[in-house]
C-alpha cells in the first residue's frame, strides 16, 4: 500500500495538519446533524481526508465499506431519451461521484441522484441519522446550469440528504451555492507541516531520517503534501539509508518541461518550434493537462529569464491560457506561446547585444 | 417530507420579517404597501436594489398579508431563476394562471383579499428578452385579475415596455445601524455573544446585504459556538485578511518581480478565491491616496479583464500574476507597453 493511502487519518481526532478545521468540524456534527458544507482549497491540501474523515466521525467504521458502481441513468430530458453513465462509490450512509466526467449533461446525474437518495432514506432502529451524505467533487467544473439546477435541489430534499462539495477554487461555484453552504477553506500545509508529517511516518516505518532531508523534500513539494509523501518513498525506493544530499528527483514530465524551455531559450527559430511541437505532443497524449504544461513552461522560465522580461512572458502566459479555455485544441495555444516567447526573447537578444 | 429540524432551519428563513412593516429601512415601499393593505388596491410592482435588502421579504409579506394562509397557494404563483421561465413557461404556465378569474372581493378571516392574483417573478433580470417581450401583453390583457411583482437586482436588465408597465421601487442598501440592530435581535434570540468588535467587522464584510451577514453569522455560530470574535466571522465568509491583500500591494510596490511571484504564489496555496482577491485589491487601489487616478486606472482595467478572464474559467494563478505584474508596472512607472513585441 501507497504511504500516501497507509497514513491518511481515519479519524478527525488523528488529523495532524489541519488540526483546528478537524476540532471545528467535529464539534459541527456533535449534534448528529450537519449544514451543507463546501471544503474549497489546492489540490493535496488535505480536503479529501477531512471529508473521509468526518463522514466516519458522523456514521461510524460503516462508512468505510465503500463500493464502486457503474450506474446508468436513463434520463428523460422532454424530447428524448438520454443515457448516462458514471462510476460512483457509495456506502451505506454515502455516495461520492464526480459529476463533471459527464460533461455538458452533468446538471441531469446531479438532479436525478438527488432525486434518488431522497427517494429511498435510510432510516435506522432509533430513527435518527435520516440523512444520506453526497460528496460531490471538482464542483467548480460542473457547468452553470448544473449549479443552478443543485441550488433548487439543494433547498428542496434538505431534509433528505446533506451535500459535501469539493473544489479548488471557490471563485468558479456561483455565489448562489457558496452562500447556500457552511464554506471551509482549506490551505496547503506550510512546509513546517509537511516536514512534521515526513517525520511522523520515518518514526512509524522506523527509518532514520538525516536533518535536512525531510526540509528538502517538502521545499520541493509546492506545498502539496500527497505529492511530499509520493516523493519521499520514491527516495526510499530509490536510496535507503538516506543521505543528507540524496537526489530528489523530479517528475518526468517537469524534466522534459525544463528539456523544451532549455531549447527554445538556445535557439528561437521555426525548425525549433517544429521540433518543440514533437514534445508538446508527447506530453500532452501522456495526459498532462495543457494548463499545467503552460503554468510549468511559466515557471522555468521565470527562474531564467531577465527581470524586464518576466513582465511581458507572465502576461502573455495568462493570455494564451485563458484562449485555451475558449478554444478547443491545446496545442494551437501552447505553440502559439512558445511562438510569442520566441519573439519576443529574439528581440530581446537583438536589442541587447545587437 | 419528514419535518425539517429546527436546528437546520436556515436563520435567514427564520428571522425573514412576516410583516411588510416590519420591514427595515425601506420607509416608501412601505408606505404604498401599507395603504395597499387598506384599500386592497395595488398597481404592477418592480422591486429593484442589491442582494439581501427584503425585495423579495416585502413581496411575500404583502401577498401573505392580503390572503392569509389558505388563499395563499391558489391566488399566488411564484417563480424564481431556478425554475425553468424560458419563453414556453412564459406562454403557459404563467399565462394559464394568469386566466383564470377570481371570486370578487370578500374579507376571509380578516385578510382583505382582493379580486385579483399576484405572480411573483423573483431575479427576473435573469429571464431572456424574449421571455420579458412575451410577457408585455400577457400583463395588459389580464390585469384586471393579475398582478405582477418583479423583483430583480439591475433594473437596467429588464426591457423598457416591462418597467413602464410597473410602479417601481428602489431597495436602498441597509444602513450600519439598521444591520446592527437586526444582528443584535437576532443574537438575542439565538443566545449569542458578540462584541463590538465583531459587530462592525460583520456589517463591513456584509456591505449592506443583510441576508449575508445572517448567513455567515449562522455558520460562525455553527462552528466556533456561541461566542463569536470577528476573526472567526472572517474566516466563515471566505474574505481574504486585509493583512494578504496588503503584502500583495506591498510586494508589488517594492518593483521585485520574483517577490511579487512569491505573493501570489503564496496566496494560492492558502487557497483564497482569486475573485474575491481581485475585488479586495480594487477596493484598496481605488481607495489608496498614494496612487496617482492614472495608474489606478491602469490597474483597474487590468483588473477588469482578469475578472472577465476568471469567470471564462482561466487558471486563477497566471490571471493573478498578470494583474500583479500588471499593477507593479503601474506603480513603479514602468512602460505600460512591452518592448519587444513585435
Amino acid at each position: 500500500m501507497l504511504w500516501v493511502d497507509k497514513y491518511r487519518p481515519k479519524t478527525l481526532d488523528q488529523v495532524i495538519v489541519h488540526e483546528d478545521a478537524a476540532q471545528n468540524l467535529k464539534k459541527l456534527v456533535s449534534e448528529q446533524d450537519c449544514p451543507h458544507l463546501l471544503f474549497y482549497g489546492p489540490s493535496g491540501s488535505g480536503k479529501k481526508t477531512l471529508v473521509m474523515a468526518l463522514l466516519r466521525q458522523m456514521f461510524g467504521s460503516s462508512s468505510e465499506k465503500v463500493k464502486v458502481e457503474n450506474k446508468t441513468w436513463k434520463i428523460d430530458a422532454g424530447t428524448r431519451n438520454i443515457d448516462i453513465e458514471l462510476t460512483t462509490l457509495s456506502s451505506t450512509h454515502h455516495v461520492e461521484m464526480n459529476p463533471s466526467d459527464v460533461g455538458f449533461q452533468d446538471r441531469y446525474v446531479v438532479q436525478e441522484i438527488i432525486k434518488e437518495m431522497a427517494k429511498n432514506r435510510p432510516i435506522d432502529t432509533k430513527g435518527k441519522k435520516g440523512f444520506k451524505v453526497l460528496v460531490l467533487n471538482e464542483v467548480d467544473k460542473l457547468s452553470r446550469e448544473a449549479q443552478h439546477s443543485l441550488r433548487r435541489t439543494m433547498e428542496k430534499y434538505s431534509a433528505s440528504c446533506r451535500l459535501i462539495l469539493c473544489c479548488n477554487s471557490s471563485s468558479k461555484v456561483t455565489e448562489a451555492i457558496r452562500s447556500r453552504c457552511l464554506n471551509i477553506r482549506i490551505n496547503a500545509p506550510t512546509e513546517d507541516q509537511i516536514v512534521k508529517v515526513l517525520e511522523f511516518i520515518a518514526k512509524k516505518e522506523g527509518l532514520q531520517l538525516p536533518a535536512g532531508f525531510a526540509a528538502r523534500v517538502a521545499e520541493k513539494s509546492n506545498r502539496s503534501l500527497r505529492r511530499a509523501i509520493l516523493s519521499f518513498e520514491t527516495c526510499r525506493v530509490q536510496q535507503y539509508p538516506f543521505t543528507i544530499n540524496q537526489v530528489i528527483s523530479p517528475m518526468d514530465w517537469e524534466e522534459y518541461i525544463s528539456e523544451i524551455v532549455s531549447d527554445i531559450m538556445k535557439e528561437q527559430s521555426p525548425k525549433r518550434l517544429f521540433q518543440v511541437r514533437g514534445k508538446l505532443y508527447e506530453l500532452l497524449i501522456n495526459c498532462i493537462p495543457p494548463e499545467i504544461i503552460l503554468k510549468r513552461l511559466l515557471h522555468e522560465l521565470l527562474r531564467k529569464l531577465d527581470a524586464e522580461l518576466k513582465h511581458e512572458v507572465c502576461h502573455w502566459a495568462a493570455y494564451y491560457e485563458h484562449r485555451m479555455r475558449l478554444g478547443q485544441k491545446a496545442i494551437f495555444h501552447l505553440e502559439a506561446f512558445i511562438a510569442k516567447f520566441m519573439s519576443i526573447y529574439k528581440a530581446f537578444l537583438i536589442a541587447t547585444f545587437g | 417530507m419528514a419535518p425539517i429540524l429546527q436546528s437546520s432551519q436556515p436563520w435567514v428563513e427564520k428571522y425573514r420579517p412576516k410583516q411588510v412593516k416590519d420591514v427595515a429601512h425601506q420607509d416608501e415601499v412601505v408606505r404604498v404597501l401599507t395603504n395597499t393593505l387598506e384599500t386592497a388596491n395595488c398597481p404592477h410592482m418592480l422591486f429593484y436594489g442589491p442582494p439581501g435588502t427584503g425585495k423579495t421579504t416585502t413581496a411575500l409579506a404583502i401577498a401573505h398579508q392580503l390572503y392569509g394562509p389558505e388563499l395563499y397557494k391558489s391566488r399566488v404563483l411564484e417563480l424564481n431563476a431556478s425554475d425553468d421561465r424560458g419563453i414556453n413557461v412564459v406562454r403557459t404556465k404563467i399565462k394559464d394562471f394568469a386566466a383564470v378569474a377570481v371570486g370578487s372581493g370578500q374579507r376571509q378571516g380578516g385578510y382583505p383579499c382582493p379580486p385579483y392574483k399576484i405572480i411573483i417573478l423573483d431575479e427576473a433580470d435573469s429571464m431572456t428578452e424574449d421571455a420579458q417581450n412575451a410577457l408585455r401583453r400577457t400583463m395588459e390583457t389580464y390585469s384586471k385579475v393579475t398582478r405582477f411583482f418583479f423583483i430583480c437586482n439591475y433594473i437596467s436588465r429588464i426591457i423598457e415596455p416591462l418597467a413602464s408597465r410597473c410602479a417601481k421601487f428602489r431597495f436602498k442598501p441597509l444602513s450600519e445601524e439598521i444591520m446592527i440592530s437586526r444582528i443584535l435581535h437576532i443574537c438575542k434570540e439565538e443566545g449569542l455573544n458578540l462584541d463590538a468588535e465583531a459587530l462592525s467587522t460583520l456589517s463591513t464584510i456584509s456591505q449592506g446585504d443583510l441576508r449575508r451577514a445572517i448567513t455567515y453569522l449562522q455558520g460562525a455560530a455553527r462552528l466556533f459556538g456561541s461566542s463569536i470574535t470577528s476573526k472567526d466571522l472572517i474566516s466563515v465568509s471566505g474574505v481574504i485578511p486585509q493583512e494578504v491583500v496588503g503584502a500583495l500591494l506591498a510586494a508589488c510596490k517594492s518593483g521585485n518581480f520574483d517577490l511579487a511571484n512569491k505573493e501570489v504564489n503564496n496566496v494560492i496555496a492558502e487557497g483564497y478565491p482569486v475573485s474575491q482577491m481581485l475585488s479586495q485589491l480594487f477596493e484598496v487601489v481605488v481607495e489608496a491616496d498614494d496612487i496617482s487616478d492614472e495608474q489606478k486606472a491602469r490597474i483597474c482595467k487590468r483588473l477588469g479583464a482578469a475578472d472577465k478572464c476568471l469567470v471564462d474559467g482561466a487558471d486563477e494563478y497566471l490571471q493573478l500574476l498578470d494583474v500583479a505584474s500588471n499593477t507593479m508596472r503601474a506603480l513603479c512607472n514602468m512602460p505600460q507597453e512591452f518592448s519587444y513585441e513585435t
